[in-house]
């Protein structure tokens, strides 16, 4: 009789170690590298490194976003990345917060280089690294690698830099179904 | 596999591809009637792209004096290439204007006025092309300026630069869409010149075949080319049923060979070349006549013209000059109904200022009757009925319901998973659509945006690991300088506990050095103190500025900045004052800018004092500003 028990117990002991054994093998071999939400939320994000949101870029704010902060704060983003980042997260799309700027078309910062005196203090404030200049010398943005962010504008003591919209050209100009007549034959 | 290809097209069979329409031709307009030279225009606005890629650099400038075959441009990349002299005269202007593009924007277009004289530049003309070598005639059809003048404008050198084998060389003359008879004209009465053209893309090629693809519809251009491929067993004139759209590239494979190209592949990847019958044409003039491509026959043709034909076309001439040639009546309030290109792939032109380019091969001005929707100007749609139509007709074998749908929630994953872009635009979805949906406008839109889309994600890739990069340099810039500081500390702790006379010498001298900084420090204060007091007095005063000014335009200068940078200050002051009151300015500010804080800081210590010191505020404020100034002025 007991020695039934045992035998049971170590049966199925000896099965339950070596399933034990066999999953916890398979968890570090098979291992599936999931994209983590933040990445997943940071890729979504446009990437101006703006701080508008309150955050120092968009990787901290990603961050914020995984731990509960709210969706909306995006400005340069918009309606459009709120309701990706909603459907990722699969919660309700909401507006844009209202303190933020509605106005999210594509910029580029502009140094008025006769005003400029060369302090350094936009390089310093610029995320992307995207302003040319040394002390004293005259400073100037790279356009291509401008993110619009504006985080330039204020430090500033001269005020000599502005944003510009990016004019419309060929390359990036979107067609309007109001201006094109549509075409048919009798 | 490609014998049996080539029996079946021997015996006239042909394959079929999917849907396709049978709209009304209305090719009788223009077919009847030879093509047209008409007089030299007094003005010539050349574009300097043209083409699909990018645009070469200017050669000429303002004023210049051009022989007609100069080239204008150079091609910098192989993408690109150049623009020529069509006539010759004078530069007039180098300047943006309206292009014949969709959008009616302005790019930068080379203005020329035409002398009359049409004097040609020295040219060297070849006899005999198989004398010359392979590269030599790719570079004299580069340099020619010859982009692919069906439609799509792909520069024609870098189609011929491929080496891979090619089985089939096949020439596009089915000019399927409708109104459209430029190749069939250009057939009818320039066939030697086309086969020759043919001929030295045989000799660039070599291909195991050459295969014209001809629509049914044109009789008298297929005898011509019959009569000329007579003795020529390689070049077969291969006659098609007339259907919409067999002049697209993948379609007129389809149609000829059996073959499918692949999504997102090239033809030449299976083998295929596909070139317009006019580009031979082009070619041939380039490479025997030594003349680049600027001209080229354009269509002009539609119901509100009194004479619409055929018509040999300068590159550059203006529309409005094509539509007088043509006795263009305007008959609804003189408002321009123009479209470029065919009815179903053009585009309303908005300015008849916009000019002919390489790739326009038609101006379409239609009566109020053939197009009443441009007229009217508004659009007749109603909701998808699902009836399906629009699937059964698509060459391409998309669902053109689901892709407006999509196109129409703004859905780019969607799309991309329908294969929006195999779409080729050619319209025959909204030709059939009972409910009058613009389809390709919808799929134009989303495409566009898409590609926006896509430059906008390679944008915020580059911004992201540039982000990163600063992110860890700062952080090595800060450890660097933490462990110098610490370094630096060491030494001099070690040196001052060492009681040498080395160490005692620098003890002194530090203590000398501290002493000169303040008694600086004291008289630059005093200065500063009554500059701060004489700005007080006349901050509010507008006139302040130029009464200060000068006769030193620097010192001008100087005091302009440092007034501006005063007046931000103190603006910047006053907000963070504000914001202080509200008891809410720390943790907002934090986070932003610190040098925000450290001003707020300043500005509560300032407050500090005012409270105890009554109506001294103002001084108070400036003090801080002043100290602000110094701050940066030693930094």
């Amino acid at each position: 009789m007991i020695i039934n028990i045992i035998i049971a117990i170590l049966v199925l002991g000896s099965i339950s170690v070596l399933f034990g054994a066999l999953l916890g093998y398979a968890a570090v071999r098979f291992k599936v590298e999931t994209d983590p939400i933040v990445d997943q939320l940071d890729s979504i994000l446009p990437q101006t490194q703006c701080g508008q949101c309150g955050y120092p870029g968009c990787k901290p704010y990603a961050q914020a976003i995984a731990n509960g902060e709210s969706i909306n704060k995006c400005a340069p983003g918009g309606e459009d990345t709120i309701k990706k980042i909603a459907s990722l997260l699969g919660v309700e799309v909401e507006d844009l917060d209202e303190n933020h700027e509605k106005d999210n078309r594509p910029k580029v910062a502009f140094i008025i280089e006769d005003d400029c005196i060369g302090c350094t203090k936009c390089i310093q404030a610029c995320p992307v690294d995207a302003i040319l200049g040394a002390a004293k010398q005259m400073h100037t943005i790279i356009i291509d690698e401008c993110t619009g962010c504006d985080l330039c504008v204020a430090p500033c003591p001269v005020d000599c830099i502005e944003m510009r919209i990016i004019p419309e050209t060929i390359q990036n100009w979107q067609w309007d179904l109001s201006k094109i007549p549509v075409k048919s034959l009798d | 596999m490609m014998k049996s290809i080539i029996e079946r097209i021997s015996q006239g069979k042909f394959w079929q591809f999917h849907g396709g329409i049978h709209p009304p031709e209305q090719k009788k307009l223009t077919s009847e009637k030879p093509i047209r030279n008409i007089a030299l225009p007094k003005q010539l606005i050349l574009p300097l792209q043209q083409h699909i890629g990018s645009q070469g650099e200017l050669l000429v400038t303002v004023g210049d004096k051009i022989l007609k075959g100069q080239p204008l441009t150079k091609s910098l990349n192989p993408m690109s290439v150049p623009v020529h002299a069509p006539t010759s005269g004078i530069i007039s202007a180098i300047k943006k204007s309206v292009i014949a593009h969709p959008s009616g924007l302005s790019e930068l277009c080379i203005f020329i006025d035409v002398d009359g004289n049409d004097s040609w530049i020295k040219r060297e003309i070849c006899n005999d092309f198989k004398t010359l070598d392979k590269e030599t005639i790719i570079n004299k059809i580069a340099s020619a300026g010859i982009a692919g003048m069906g439609g799509a404008g792909f520069p024609t050198h870098i189609k011929l630069s491929a080496k891979p084998e090619i089985n089939f060389l096949i020439i596009n003359a089915a000019e399927c869409e409708p109104y459209i008879t430029a190749d069939d004209l250009l057939i009818r009465e320039q066939s030697e010149a086309i086969i020759d053209g043919i001929k030295i893309l045989d000799h660039l090629l070599t291909p195991a075949f050459i295969l014209i693809g001809i629509e049914d519809n044109k009789p008298e251009a297929i005898k011509a080319l019959q009569e000329a491929t007579r003795n020529i067993e390689k070049i077969k004139v291969c006659i098609l049923p007339t259907k919409y759209p067999t002049g697209g590239e993948k379609q007129l494979i389809k149609v000829l060979t059996g073959k499918e190209i692949k999504s997102g592949s090239l033809p030449i990847n299976s083998g295929i070349i596909v070139q317009n019958i006019a580009t031979c044409f082009a070619i041939t003039d380039a490479v025997i006549h030594d003349i680049p491509l600027i001209r080229r026959v354009v269509t002009v043709s539609g119901k509100s013209l009194g004479k619409p034909q055929n018509i040999w076309a300068l590159l550059g001439t203006p529309i409005s000059y094509l539509l007088k040639q043509c006795d263009h009546t305007h008959e609804n309030n003189n408002k321009l109904v123009v479209v470029m290109g065919g009815p179903l792939m053009g585009f309303s032109i908005s300015n008849a200022q916009v000019p002919i380019i390489k790739t326009s091969n038609c101006i379409l001005a239609p009566s109020a009757i053939e197009m009443p929707s441009a007229f009217s100007g508004k659009s007749n749609e109603v909701e998808c009925i699902r009836c399906g139509q629009c699937s059964d007709v698509c060459p391409s074998q998309l669902m053109p319901q689901e892709l407006q749908w999509s196109a129409k929630a703004k859905d780019y994953d969607q799309l991309n998973k329908l294969n929006l872009f195999d779409c080729i635009d050619c319209g025959a979805c909204a030709y059939v659509c009972p409910s009058q949906i613009p389809l390709v406008e919808y799929y134009r839109i989303a495409k566009a945006e898409i590609r926006q889309q896509q430059l906008f994600d390679v944008k915020s890739e580059k911004a992201k690991t540039r982000f990163e990069a600063r992110k860890i340099r700062l952080e090595k810039d800060k450890t660097a300088r933490i462990e110098k500081h610490k370094k630096a500390a060491e030494a001099r702790k070690a040196a001052m506990n060492n009681s040498t006379p080395e160490a005692n010498g620098a003890k002194s001298a530090v203590a000398a050095a501290l002493a000169r900084v303040k008694a600086k420090k004291a008289a630059s204060n005093n200065q500063k103190k009554s500059i701060s007091n004489k700005e007080q007095h006349e901050s509010n005063d507008q006139n302040h500025e130029s009464s200060l000014k000068s006769n030193d335009n620097r010192k001008a200068k100087i005091s302009a900045t440092i007034a501006k940078v005063k007046a931000k200050k103190a603006q910047e002051a006053s907000i963070s004052k504000e914001v202080e009151l509200n008891d809410s300015v720390t943790s907002t500010l934090k986070i932003t800018d610190d040098k925000k804080v450290r001003i707020a800081a300043t500005i509560a210590k300032a407050k500090a004092k005012e409270k105890e010191i009554d109506n001294k505020e103002e001084k108070v404020t400036f003090k801080s500003s002043s100290k602000n100034n110094q701050q940066k002025e030693s930094t």
